[in-house]
């Protein structure tokens, strides 16, 4: 929240350091006066000016100060919530990973990828969210507030990013054993940066590596989709571009063939309670060959 | 009935107060007193039932509690110390998390407002003892049984996991028995809390003493008439999501499952319903502590004392008009969000009303800072500090960052320590010397308030950044690349040092003090009836019921002391051997009857065990002994009620003292009973509201309900189940009025119209192909039919009680209290099946 990259960060920033400088005044002021009354002037003072104290402190000063606080803030509701005609993005939340769908304008049919959304500068995009089972909450700090995402229903944010970069976000309603290991980069890029590579990541893969018939074998396709080769479950995350992302396991692993081998060994003991099952069984080469083909997948 | 003309004088004139007793018969008045009000010898001691007794039971059960949770909340403090940390698996952090919020919630702080109040509220309204001491044991026992139950499920690895706001699906998907645990073990506490609450309420409206009109009565006592009718408001919509939670765990009746039309934002809406008011039920009680400590304090009667009572009020209802803060990240529309924040932002003014007021208070007084100042000083500091990060998150742009972050955390912690924890110590440090007739160290004192003080802010001021920097609530670990890790570290370390503060506060209170001197009975020089109590102490509560017509007897009204003590005031004697209170009109506090109280039993324990078992046993689906724990629970009530309150005294009237004669039996409206049931169907009828509510929360937010070619209750059934009952309620109410032979008659066909009226309500779902599972819809019309069918059987044990009353000449035409009070019952019986059979034959036809 502190060094915001979005336009909406930037404003609730801004409010919040008007409010604490309001809140300091006014804390100090009413504890400087209870221990000046206690402690300092301890003698009978009228009775006038305490019920004086009472009605100024207790209703004029708050009835000013809260009305123009409203006043200030209640607007900028609307513009962090009015949809923009940029980009939509569908992100639904899983346990505990998330599935992203880009549709660009005019698209019949999504670009799918998952744990890691993309942005490009200076444009509002409008993220519809929704969850598969429980509820969790969509937040990149640096950009702009928080939404729940609910099973059966879908809720509505947008974000303004003003800068490029890779800003981290995490689930921030409870969402089970894992929740704390549920988090998502968020990449901003300049607009004809995102353009190729959503272009990119809207083509099928092109890979024929010796992983490439491990992963068929094993069955990974039951639950992944690679476009371009037979695996097209729906279960987990898409990894038709799974080596182009920055982060792993919802990120909470590096993009690197070690922290992949790590996790297609054993999930469990990087989350607990993911429900990928552990590929501990196979052998060195396999896992090797695995391993270089999905981070191939570019 | 006897007329006021001949009760006597009254209000007593000063030479009939200025009359001395005669000192051999004031000392065996007070023998006669000290053997009635005596505590049972040996083990039998705990079939106590004497507020003095069972609230001290009870604020020591509710601060274990607190420990424990405390010990929780460091274990995770450790956990959170370091990033990537292994203390904790996620499993046992969750759990631990979530038993945390729930115990402080419901074991500690609603609880030991209840605790306290019990403890004190007779002394300082000159009362003997609350106006159904048994309802109090029996309250304490069922919150020990349903609390050990609860927190024991922490050794088993079984605790709930899911946050103490318990949201669905997660809660109702997920996870083994802790969601049951939680749901089914907090509900029984819920319900002994609102027997408190009952019982607060009527003890402030009926048990006052002559002449305190209410708006003579100490400010606590209004604070308890408020917090407790924000009980009796705030818990039922609670209890209704309870109920239909548990339905869908145990049925899977689809309550909050989308795919089969459910919602989970119902969930949300009621446990609000009843969070947010939960705040200012913990926050409201601490000011009451202030609002005595701070007079005396300041050696004057308080300043804006209708001010604050307005705000009081004012506070308690506007609670119930903010719950939609705790969801502005549900993607609400931005209007209920606007409004929502507004209210939100408007209970500043009355909460600004009472900090200001007392601050005037030490204006116009001349302040002594007597120790429990110091706790009162430290909690304005936290207090204020959480008060201005709550403007801050009403401000819906702002929450939206920091909802569900560790600035929450911060923030209400700040709140609950501030506005709760640092007052109650401060009380505790006050009204110590009435409680154990001993005082608590100074010295200790301030080592406690430093330690805590330091290690409070230590622990939750850096918090404020954490959040701000992007850590969410309820992680079980994080990275160590994002900065959070010497914050987190401060907080752990702070925690520490509050938990020694703690410590020095507990050693405190429960070291041995056998070798300290008496205290002297009124150390701080309070101006309030409570500093009438006597030390050494005696079981009696006061000695004679004094004639009060000043807010601070005790500065006011020269004498009071010495005339109490002499027994110049009302009931000073206990003649018949009988433990007896006075109980006076709501407003005025006229003297209306003498109230004999009931003594020491087992029958509470017994029925709290049963109760305990009706709800304990569904949590692992053995409905057999739940049932039976059920009847045995109603046998053991019906048994103590029909022993103890449902005896005919052996006279008429008494002479009450100060020449004054007064009923030992009343019933209707001025009868303490009858209050209590009204109090009790308040809250019951609030629950089935919420049943009510639900019914049109998701005909607004769906399409679907009723779905596409539902089915319909039978309106034939309906309209005949209707007006059965209504047929059974005309019959109670013709039998109140007989009292008599006829009476019995129409009792025993009342009984047999409102089983048949509720067999033909159930054939009206029964015989059409409504399957609860299936859809929200049928589930919901089940829901409340299930509802009426239990208050319906409720209703009928009611008019065979009475019919057993009258068979057996324990209720006659003058000692008719148990035919009222069913009566009563029955009104709002009769009204809940109406508007059932309404809302399952008449509204979905008109909804699709």
């Amino acid at each position: 929240m502190f060094s915001p990259a979005g336009i909406d960060a930037l404003a609730t920033l801004n409010l919040f350091w008007v409010m604490l400088a309001g809140a300091v005044v006014i804390w100090f002021a009413l504890n400087g006066l209870f221990l000046y009354v206690t402690r300092i002037h301890v003698g009978k003072m009228s009775r006038r000016l305490a019920e004086a104290v009472i009605i100024g402190g207790g209703i004029l000063f708050p009835l000013v100060v809260l009305s123009t606080l409203l006043i200030y803030s209640l607007p900028m509701m609307g513009h962090q919530r009015a949809p923009d005609d940029g980009l939509r993005v569908s992100i639904t939340a899983e346990r505990w990973w998330w599935r992203v769908e880009y549709w660009p304008d005019g698209a019949d049919a999504p670009v799918v990828s998952a744990n890691e959304l993309r942005l490009p500068v200076d444009q509002r995009s409008e993220l519809l969210l929704t969850a598969g089972e429980v509820i969790h909450s969509f937040w990149i700090p640096a950009l702009g507030g928080k939404t729940d995402m609910f099973p059966g229903r879908i809720t509505r944010m947008t974000l303004a990013p003003s800068q490029t970069g890779t800003f981290r976000g995490q689930c921030a309603e409870f969402c089970g054993l894992s929740h704390a290991l549920m988090a998502i980069p968020a990449v901003v890029m300049e607009p004809d940066a995102f353009a190729d590579w959503l272009a990119d990541q809207a083509q099928p893969a092109d890979l024929s590596a010796p992983g490439r018939a491990v992963f068929l074998r094993e069955g990974c396709g039951a639950c992944h989709t690679i476009r371009g080769t037979p695996a097209a479950g729906r279960v987990g995350p898409d990894l038709t571009h799974l080596g182009s992302r920055t982060a792993l396991a919802a990120g909470i692993l590096p993009m690197t063939a070690d922290a992949l081998r790590a996790w297609i060994s054993n999930p469990e003991a990087v989350k607990p309670g993911a429900e990928m099952p552990a590929y501990d069984h196979l052998n060195d080469t396999d896992m090797t060959a695995l391993a270089a083909y999905l981070m191939g997948l570019e | 009935m006897t007329s006021d003309a001949d009760r006597g004088t009254y209000p007593p004139t000063e030479e009939m107060l200025a009359q001395p007793v005669p000192a051999e018969v004031a000392k065996a008045q007070a023998d006669r007193l000290r053997k009635v009000w005596a505590q049972p010898p040996g083990w039998t001691y705990w079939s106590a039932v004497n507020n003095t007794e069972v609230g001290v039971w009870y604020c020591l059960t509710a601060t274990f509690f607190m420990l424990l949770a405390g010990i929780l909340a460091l274990l995770m403090r450790v956990q959170l110390a370091v990033p990537e940390n292994d203390f904790l698996d996620a499993s046992r952090y969750n759990q631990f998390f979530t038993m945390h919020g729930s115990a402080m919630m419901f074991l500690f702080a609603v609880p030991i407002f209840e605790a306290i109040s019990i403890l004190i509220l007779p002394s300082l309204l000159g009362a003997r003892d609350m106006p159904f001491p048994r309802l109090s044991a029996y309250g304490f026992w069922c919150f020990v049984i349903g609390g050990i139950f609860v927190m024991g499920s922490l050794l088993f690895d079984a605790a709930p996991d899911a946050g103490w706001f318990m949201y669905p699906p997660l809660a109702t998907e997920y996870g083994g028995i802790g969601a049951d645990i939680w749901l089914l073990g907090l509900s029984f506490i819920e319900v002994a809390s609102i027997a408190a609450a009952v019982e607060l309420i009527v003890g402030v409206l009926k048990c006052r003493p002559p002449g305190m009109r209410v708006n003579i009565m100490p400010l606590y006592a209004w604070y308890v008439l408020v917090v407790g009718g924000m009980i009796v408001f705030a818990f039922p919509p609670l209890i209704a999501g309870d109920f239909l939670f548990e339905m869908q765990r145990s049925f899977d009746w689809p309550f909050f499952d989308p795919e089969r039309g459910g919602d989970p934002m119902l969930w949300q809406h009621l446990f609000w319903i009843f969070g947010h008011p939960e705040v200012y039920i913990i926050f409201l009680p601490s000011i009451a502590v202030t609002a005595m400590i701070v007079p005396t304090a300041a050696r004057r009667p308080i300043v804006g004392y209708s001010w604050i009572v307005l705000s009081a009020v004012g506070t308690g209802f506007l609670s119930f008009g903010l719950w939609v803060h705790h969801m502005f990240a549900t993607g609400l529309p931005a209007i209920s969000l606007g409004f929502f924040s507004a209210a939100s932002e408007a209970v500043v003014l009355p909460t600004g009303i009472q900090i200001f007021a007392f601050v005037a208070t030490l204006m116009v007084g001349r302040v002594r800072m007597i120790h429990p100042m110091l706790w009162i000083a430290g909690a304005l500091a936290i207090f204020v500090a959480g008060g201005l990060t709550g403007v801050m998150v009403a401000i819906v742009p702002f929450d939206w960052q920091v909802h569900d972050t560790y600035f929450i955390v911060a923030h209400l912690h700040y709140t609950i320590f501030g506005g709760m924890l640092f007052p109650v110590i401060g009380g505790i440090y006050y009204f110590y010397p009435i409680i154990a007739k001993k005082q608590l160290s100074e010295r200790l004192g301030k080592w406690a308030f430093w330690l805590m003080f330091t290690g409070f802010n230590v622990t939750f001021l850096p918090m404020h950044l954490t959040g701000m920097q992007g850590m969410p609530r309820r992680v079980f670990t994080y990275p160590g690349d994002l900065g959070w890790n010497w914050l987190n570290m401060i907080s752990t370390v702070g925690a520490f040092v509050m938990a020694a503060g703690i410590l020095v506060f507990v050693y405190d209170l429960l070291r041995p003090k056998g070798k300290q001197p008496d205290p002297p009975r009124n150390p701080w020089d309070a101006g309030t009836l409570e500093w009438t109590h006597n030390v050494p102490g005696e079981a009696w509560g006061i000695r004679s019921i004094p004639y009060v017509d000043t807010r601070y007897p005790l500065w006011q009204q020269s004498k009071m002391q010495e005339r109490i003590d002499a027994g110049r005031y009302y009931l000073p004697d206990a003649e018949e051997g009988k433990r007896e209170t006075l109980v006076t009109s709501v407003i005025d506090a006229h003297p209306l009857h003498v109230q004999r109280v009931t003594g020491p039993a087992w029958i509470t324990i017994w029925a709290a065990i049963f109760t305990g078992g009706a709800f304990i046993f569904p949590t692992f689906h053995w409905y057999p002994p739940a049932i039976v724990s059920a009847v045995l629970a109603v046998a053991c009530i019906i048994y103590w009620n029909w022993t103890s309150t449902a005896v005919i005294p052996e006279k008429d009237s008494k002479d009450a003292g100060l020449g004054l004669r007064l009923p030992l039996y009343v019933s209707g409206p001025d009868a303490v009973g009858w209050w209590a049931v009204w109090i009790t169907m308040l809250a019951d009828a609030t629950a089935f509201s919420s049943l009510v509510f639900a019914v049109f929360f998701y005909w607004t937010a769906s399409a679907q309900f009723p779905p596409d070619g539902a089915q319909f209750a039978n309106g034939g059934l309906v309209a005949a189940g209707t007006g059965l009952v209504a047929g059974s309620w005309a019959l109670t109410a013709w039998a109140r009025r007989d009292a008599g032979r006829g009476a019995m008659a129409a009792l025993a066909a009342a009984m047999l119209a409102a089983c048949a009226g509720g067999a033909v309500l159930f054939l009206a779902l029964w015989t059409t192909d409504m399957d609860p599972t299936e859809h929200v819809y049928p589930a919901m019309m089940w829901a409340l039919v299930i509802w009426v069918i239990v208050h319906l059987i409720a209703g009928v044990v009611l008019q065979g009680y009475c019919l057993a009353g009258l068979a057996f000449g324990k209720i006659t035409r003058r000692h008719d209290a148990p035919l009222w009070n069913s009566l009563l019952f029955w009104h709002f019986l009769c009204l809940t099946v109406l508007v059932t059979g309404a809302m399952i034959a008449i509204a979905p036809r008109l909804m699709t």
